[in-house]
């Protein structure tokens, strides 16, 4: 791997990303978990539901500032490192990305200030309906994120023009069948990653034997939701593989770590894939199984890497790894939830010591899975930027040398250092001192301040005693 | 050279305005921080902060309109810039970040307190010269070949645009301390008040300074002035007769007109801009024509420009409204439990 320009800045633009969708990811989970909580304290008028919805408030509220924070940066990305790619593709790119920003405004600006402000002064029925309208604005903030990264995968709608590509059918672009694959897949992907966090910070509460009745909330609805949500998210992965296999046939081999073409094709399990050899070093193989797989019958005929010329094939250990280790997660939390509901039916949930501690482990299986399953498709997308429209090698702004993006990615590697230590600290805390106690109301605060909801755990930023642990 | 359509002239006009507003709005929060980096009065600190605490991060949000709207509508010039001003907007974002959670975690922390102290005072000081710096690049022209920028990442780095970032530094200092006047009162409202000569006389040294060095030094950032002609002579005297209502009314003591004249300086400033470097939108390289996205893209993106954009605009105006009057001082998030 050459350290160049192009290398530097796919590595920044995957640290910072890689970075960012964590706290999105969280947060369009915890819009949806709180809906649900509203829902049920609405349904069944029991007050533990609003203790435990104040509770998850903060987190969100949190969660919310920092995804925001690193949003911005975000914003500036595509233009800064791939000049070519924003001046090409912009009028297609740009509409996308300006209306998800424009959508997260528009939630801040209206409903979130509601959720966050408004308990009070609205009847419960509309802090309902808002807390709903939080959790859709955040799904629709990342429709348009997912709709730009779909048609980066696979372009649709576009017409070339003087070289410029442009857009022609909004609709194909926005709509299109990739598209309402991959944004399910990525709303189920949140939705599962905080139903584990749910989960782990009920079970953690319960070893410790604190906050019982919240943490039982926690505990049981957390593994509930998973378990009813891994099964459908396992279909739409499923669907996703197909599109893959259909419109990306070089990502599909490198994902399966398939070099040469073969009839039948067996299943790579695990394996260590060379790519200056264009092998596997060493390898575990199921006979046959990678026909049926992606063909649906045993002696299907499946193409390696080798059909393909040297300059179009992906990287290979990374979609590999990836995939395995994003359905690894998938497996870990489909068993985690239904054994949990064995146990909760068997009345023997919250006497299980181990099963606790497993759930209470598995809290970044989701986190995990999210960004390994965006690393599988974004580097199994490549040599090529825009699929089979733009090469990323190219894409890059042409000013830029390696010192300029070695300088960049250092600095933003500080500052995200100094940023995350005290925001992943202050989630910390938070968990850590649980749904008993309320917060104090904070002056000046505005909806668009929403870290100022969660001032509770102040020695996280270096400051008071917390003397509530 | 292409004529820009009426869409594309459209979403030009948004992003001027989304400039100025950021420009005026962010300008006096971040000139807030420059100046809380000139005192070490615990009690005054905490005032200030307080003074700019329920806007700063709303005000922000005009930086993103403009950048998203950007890239939506002009992703030829997106690129460009970006390019082009790959350090300085790498600066101001770091910048930001660190006065942005100086907000959220100064008044709860004693031990760390230094570092958010430090965050908000360089950091909006960083903004602001990054900022100036870039605009006074912009004058001296930006180099482009293939619809992309051929120069440096520290090319912007010369003699002007250093002035300019002083320049601009001090610029927000002043509107910060107009702001100031405005919204508090006693002990620091004296205390702005005593810095606004000061600050006038930065101001305008720099701009005298910055005009002489044009002409006998860099003659390319000469290039700017040398469009201004006719009609657009009047915006410069305007500015120039704005900063001296800016010190007239802070003689007077009349609370309002400082900041509403500081307001009424950077309008003319960016007309001033404006006329310079029209019709280019990368001087003086690409034009507003060339920069637009294909009407097909322009009319998509509409419907954030006529109906999401006011609905922030409103928004903005109802935390105004909300805040109204003098910063609360009972309530400017003094530190609870004392040092």
């Amino acid at each position: 791997m050459d350290f160049d320009p192009v290398t530097l800045s796919r590595i920044q633009f995957g640290f910072l990303i890689s970075f960012h969708i964590i706290f999105p990811a969280f947060t369009m989970g915890l819009a949806a978990w709180l809906a649900v909580l509203e829902g049920l304290r609405l349904a069944t008028g029991d007050l533990i539901y609003r203790r435990v919805f104040e509770f998850w408030l903060k987190i969100f509220a949190v969660s919310f500032g920092m995804g925001v924070v690193t949003g911005i940066v975000m914003a500036f990305q595509f233009g800064a490192n791939w000049g070519v790619l924003a001046e090409r593709v912009g009028s297609i790119q740009g509409p996308l990305l300006g209306y998800e920003s424009f959508t997260a405004f528009m939630l801040e600006a209206s409903f979130l200030g509601v959720v966050l402000l408004g308990r009070d002064r609205v009847s419960p029925l509309f802090y309902f309906v808002a807390c709903c309208l939080v959790a859709l604005g955040t799904m629709l903030s990342s429709f348009w994120i997912l709709a730009n990264n779909s048609w980066m995968q696979v372009p649709v709608g576009h017409a070339v023009v003087d070289g410029k590509i442009v857009p022609a059918d909004w609709r194909e672009i926005v709509l299109g069948p990739v598209m309402m694959v991959r944004w399910p897949h990525m709303l189920l992907a949140a939705f599962l990653t905080t139903a584990m966090c749910v989960a782990a910070t009920g079970a953690w509460y319960v070893l410790r034997d604190v906050h019982r009745p919240a943490a039982r909330v926690m505990l049981h609805w957390g593994l509930g939701l998973a378990a009813v949500l891994v099964p459908i998210q396992i279909l739409f992965g499923h669907e996703n593989g197909l599109y893959v296999l259909k419109h990306q046939p070089a990502k599909f081999a490198a994902i399966e770590a398939r070099w040469k073409t073969q009839q039948p094709a067996s299943e790579v399990l695990v394996a260590l894939p060379d790519q200056a050899q264009q092998k596997n070093l060493f390898a575990i193989e199921v006979p046959r199984l990678g026909s049926f797989i992606a063909s649906g019958n045993w002696t299907a005929k499946e193409i390696g890497l080798e059909t393909f010329p040297p300059e179009d094939r992906p990287p290979v250990f990374i979609p590999f790894w990836g995939f395995r280790i994003m359905v690894g997660m998938g497996l870990i939390m489909l068993g985690v939830s239904w054994l949990g509901n064995v146990l909760r039916w068997r009345r023997r949930l919250e006497t299980s010591r181990w099963f606790l501690w497993i759930t209470f482990l598995s809290f970044p299986t989701g986190f995990i899975a999210v960004l390994c399953g965006w690393y599988t498709a974004e580097v199994g997308r490549q040599p090529w930027v825009v699929y089979g429209l733009l090469r990323t090698k190219d894409a890059v702004t042409p000013s830029l040398t390696t010192s300029d993006v070695l300088l960049s990615l250092g600095i933003y590697g500080l500052v995200y250092a100094v940023l995350a230590g005290f925001g992943f600290l202050y989630i910390y805390k938070l968990l850590r001192r649980g749904p008993e106690e309320g917060a104090e109301p904070i002056p000046n605060a505005t909806p668009s301040r929403p870290m100022a909801f969660a001032d509770t755990a102040g020695s996280a930023t270096g400051g008071r005693v917390d003397e509530g642990s | 050279m292409v004529d820009p359509s009426p869409l594309a002239l459209f979403w030009a006009g948004v992003i001027a305005l989304a400039i100025v507003a950021y420009v005026i709005l962010d300008g006096f929060d971040i000139g807030v921080g420059v100046l809380f980096g000139t005192t070490r009065d615990e009690a005054r600190r905490a005032e200030m902060m307080g003074s700019v605490a329920p806007f700063w991060d709303g005000n922000e949000t005009w930086l993103v309109v403009v950048g998203a709207s950007l890239f939506a509508a002009f992703p030829a010039a997106y690129a460009v810039l970006m390019g082009a001003f790959y350090m300085p907007v790498l600066l101001m974002l770091v910048g930001l970040i660190f006065r942005g959670v100086a907000f959220e975690f100064r008044y709860r922390s004693h031990r760390m307190r230094w570092l958010w102290d430090a965050g908000f005072a360089y950091g909006s000081t960083l903004v602001a010269f990054a900022q100036g710096a870039a605009v006074g690049a912009m004058m001296r022209g930006v180099p482009v070949e293939n619809m992309q920028f051929a120069g440096g990442a520290f090319s912007w780095v010369h003699g002007f645009p250093v002035l300019t970032g002083i320049g601009l530094v001090l610029g927000y200092a002043l509107l910060g301390a107009c702001w100031m006047v405005l919204k508090t009162e006693g002990a620091l409202q004296a205390w702005s008040y005593a810095r606004i000569p000061w600050l006038v006389a930065g101001v305008f040294m720099i701009l005298g300074l910055a005009f002489v060095w044009s002409l006998t030094i860099d003659p390319d950032a000469a290039q700017g002035a040398r469009r201004l002609s006719g009609w657009g002579v009047a915006f410069p005297i305007l500015s120039v007769l704005a900063l001296l209502g800016v010190l007239l009314g802070a003689r007077a003591r009349r609370e309002t007109v400082p900041m509403a004249m500081a307001a009424v300086f950077f309008v003319t400033a960016f007309l001033t801009l404006g006329v310079m470097f029209w019709p280019y939108m990368v001087p003086y390289a690409v034009t507003v024509g060339d920069a637009a996205a294909p009407d097909q893209a322009l009319g998509f993106f509409l419907f954030a420009g006529v109906v999401v954009l006011p609905l922030i605009a409103v928004y903005t105006a109802g935390k105004y409204w909300i805040f109204r009057g003098k910063t609360d001082r009972g309530h400017v998030g003094v530190a609870r439990g004392g040092r």
